[in-house]
């Protein structure tokens, strides 16, 4: 839940949101051509920003008055459009979540096995990082997200540089993720297929300003305003 | 030049000591440095350029003290009426090792901010975002910038090892007790033994070598 | 080779932390130095080999170590002023003289004297060999306008060298006149390069001279003696200085036995200094 939330770079707003409310346990795309404020409001949710203005609301409490903001910080995860892997091997970044929450060994070894499978890495554990290729080191990055199994999972445009099997492949995990464990999963995207096919709600962003918002059935339906009809038939193009 | 080598070597216990004792001072002066430096480097280097102008200017303008103006400072603050003097430190290893510190720290801050900041951004937010605290994230981004920050190390020791100036003047270059090489070398050109001096410059050289053997293995292990 | 970072790394670390407990148990712990005497001199005599041949016997018959920091005479009257040293071996008399008058130091004696000599490029363009009055061979050099290089470096030899020009009543300025601002070793080997004059300390010269392209024009002009005193830091200004093992110092120094080794020194076959602690032991040259 958003409340007058305004972002500032300088004197650039970049991102003015007066309400917005996500619900719990879905799948929400965050849609918009580039440039519109998705990934600020991105960084407003993970925290890794605080709002010039206004508050970001999260079971009924303010975000950034939160104490310890550790312990509301791990109950996300993110994956960033372009992946940034530690130095070291695939099991050590998928672990680094675990380690830093000081997770014990046995335990650790386990999840990170059981979520290399599930996204098709076991054979990689023992790779360094900097021999993978784009789509794997994207599913590392992903996997170092859902082994954390956060309340909260955050996508910026995760499959932007991936080939339709991977594309198939995250959007299964991410529509699991959702679906077993009532994930709440937060999707920016421009790719208005990939909204419709995972999204519950659809939030459109344009020029800093969420400018509909709503079930994605109806969003893509029946659009409201003219820039997201325009946006949904491919008219408008990032 | 051989000649010159095996001069020093054959020399006697004398210039074992020489040199031992340049290990020892600069050892610990870049140790000292690299504790203090690299946590003050990675602090700098992960806050936003703007905000940290200042420290940053004067951090890179110290990089380029002249030694003996280091030594002379350090010489003023531990001399008998200086503040520190009761404690007895002028002419004696531990003042080598507070200047050979002054003079390697800026170097070592210096650039481990540069090589800080050229991770900070996209290091830190994924790792934030994976939960890391504080700590744990300066140490990730330390880790990732570690080949940088080991080369700013031997940047801060060569300056140790090389530097004459500082040593020289809160030394006290005394026979036994606080001559290193370098100011060996000095007295030795002074004294007109040039073989003497050159052989003592190609043992510092050889150890440098050794040094940076060593430190650039650490770098191409962790790079491959 | 994958976990060679962590090994490497703590093998360097570990070598590290040997290296500064070795500093810490060998070289700082100092109590208050009872049995040591730091001695300010001048890098002429500590250079020359002279200490070499006196302080091992005083350190055998007094039990004292002795700590030789040689520096430029300024900078050794000024650790001695501070009270970082114990004992001062230099040649500046004049100011000697003025700061036990300001009451710095005390215990003031004559203990030696070397000379200087003049010295330039064989071909002695300016005409000076076979003088012996080196304010005269000044002016000739200044007329000549031959290249004269001097230490500019307020060193002893520095103002021993100005204090002829003053004579000269010449002010030595010009593409002649080149001051260096370095130590006698460098300077000597700057003057052999380009050919110059210089003024240069006997003790320095003489370990030198094989390597330089340059000979002796002008000696033994009593205006180019160089007398060295020896005194003691004032122990009421700095109560913690060692002014006991200074006296000793002192005392070994214009002795009998002190004078008698100051003279048998030699380098290169020539006798450096000349001890005048007591006036009836004054040498010759």
């Amino acid at each position: 839940m958003l409340e007058g939330v305004t972002k500032t770079y300088g004197t650039r707003e970049v991102l003015r949101v007066d309400r917005l409310s996500l619900t719990g346990g879905q799948v929400h795309g965050v849609m918009g051509p580039s440039g519109a404020g998705k990934s600020t409001l991105l960084r407003l949710l993970n925290m890794l920003e605080t709002p010039t203005a206004g508050r970001i609301l999260y079971r009924g409490r303010d975000v950034n008055r939160h104490r310890p903001r550790l312990e509301l910080q791990r109950r996300m995860a993110t994956v960033f459009q372009k992946p940034v892997l530690f130095d070291g091997t695939v099991y050590d970044n998928v672990a680094y979540g675990l380690r830093v929450r000081g997770v014990r060994g046995p335990e650790i070894r386990k999840k990170v096995t059981d979520t290399l499978r599930a996204v098709g890495l076991e054979q990689l554990e023992k790779e360094r990082v900097r021999t993978l290729s784009g789509g794997e080191a994207q599913r590392v990055a992903l996997a170092r997200a859902l082994v954390l199994e956060p309340d909260v999972l955050l996508l910026d445009e995760p499959t932007s540089n991936l080939d339709p099997q991977n594309v198939a492949l995250f959007e299964e995990l991410i529509r699991s993720a959702s679906s077993r464990r009532g994930t709440t999963v937060i999707l920016v995207t421009h790719n208005v297929f990939q909204a419709r096919r995972l999204a519950d709600t659809v939030v459109f962003v344009h020029e800093g300003r969420v400018v509909e918002d709503g079930p994605a059935a109806g969003v893509f339906r029946s659009p409201r305003d003219e820039r997201t009809k325009a946006f949904i038939h491919g008219e408008m193009i990032y | 030049m051989v000649q010159a080598f095996v001069l020093v070597v054959n020399r006697d216990p004398a210039m074992m000591q020489i040199i031992w004792l340049s290990l020892q001072v600069s050892g610990l002066a870049i140790l000292l440095a690299a504790l203090g430096g690299i946590p003050l480097g990675t602090w700098l280097g992960m806050r936003p350029a703007h905000r940290v102008r200042w420290p940053a200017l004067i951090i890179y303008t110290f990089m380029g003290l002249p030694p003996v103006l280091v030594g002379l400072l350090v010489y003023l603050l531990i001399s008998s009426q200086g503040p520190f003097g009761v404690l007895d430190l002028l002419f004696t290893p531990a003042a080598m090792v507070i200047a050979q510190t002054m003079l390697a720290l800026p170097i070592v801050a210096g650039l481990t901010m540069t090589a800080v900041r050229g991770k900070d951004r996209e290091i830190r937010d994924t790792a934030v975002s994976l939960g890391a605290n504080g700590r744990q994230v300066a140490l990730t981004v330390i880790r990732e910038a570690r080949v940088a920050i080991v080369g700013a190390v031997v940047a801060g020791l060569g300056r140790a090892l090389a530097e004459v100036g500082a040593v020289m003047m809160v030394g006290g270059n005394i026979e036994g007790q606080t001559r290193v090489m370098t100011t060996a070398i000095v007295l030795e050109t002074r004294r007109g033994n040039f073989e003497m001096a050159i052989g003592l410059g190609m043992v510092l050289l050889a150890l440098a070598f050794l040094i940076n053997a060593l430190l650039y293995r650490l770098q191409g292990v962790t790079q491959d | 080779m994958k976990t060679g970072w962590g090994k490497t790394g703590y093998l360097v670390l570990a070598v590290l932390l040997v290296l500064a407990l070795a500093a810490g148990c060998g070289g700082t712990g100092k109590e208050h130095r009872a049995g040591e005497i730091r001695l300010a001199t001048t890098t002429s005599t500590y250079d020359s080999g002279l200490l070499d041949a006196i302080i091992p016997v005083f350190e055998e018959r007094h039990g004292y170590r002795v700590s030789v920091i040689s520096v430029g005479t300024g900078a050794a009257l000024e650790i001695g002023k501070r009270g970082d040293c114990d004992v001062l071996l230099v040649h500046s008399r004049e100011q000697e003289l003025e700061l036990v008058r300001q009451g710095y130091f005390v215990d003031r004696h004559d203990v030696m004297y070397n000379d200087f000599v003049l010295v330039g490029p064989p071909a002695d363009p300016a005409g000076i060999a076979g003088g012996r009055d080196v304010v005269a061979a000044f002016r000739q050099i200044a007329e000549a306008g031959a290249v004269f290089i001097s230490r500019g470096d307020d060193s002893g030899t520095h103002r021993a060298e100005l204090a002829i020009w003053r004579q000269t009543g010449i002010e030595p300025h010009g593409a002649w006149y080149r001051s260096v601002g370095q130590g006698m070793g460098d300077t000597l080997r700057i003057a052999g390069e380009m050919q110059g004059y210089t003024l240069a300390d006997r003790g320095t010269w003489v370990a030198m001279k094989d390597r330089l392209d340059l000979k002796i024009v002008l000696e033994g002009d009593p205006v180019l003696f160089n007398q060295y005193g020896v005194m003691a830091v004032n122990p009421e200004k700095h109560p913690r200085i060692n002014h006991q093992g200074a006296a000793a110092l002192i005392d070994f120094m214009i002795s009998g036995e002190g004078q008698e080794l100051i003279a048998r020194f030699e380098r290169g076959g020539e006798r450096l200094f000349v001890p005048n602690a007591h006036p009836v032991r004054q040498g010759k040259w």
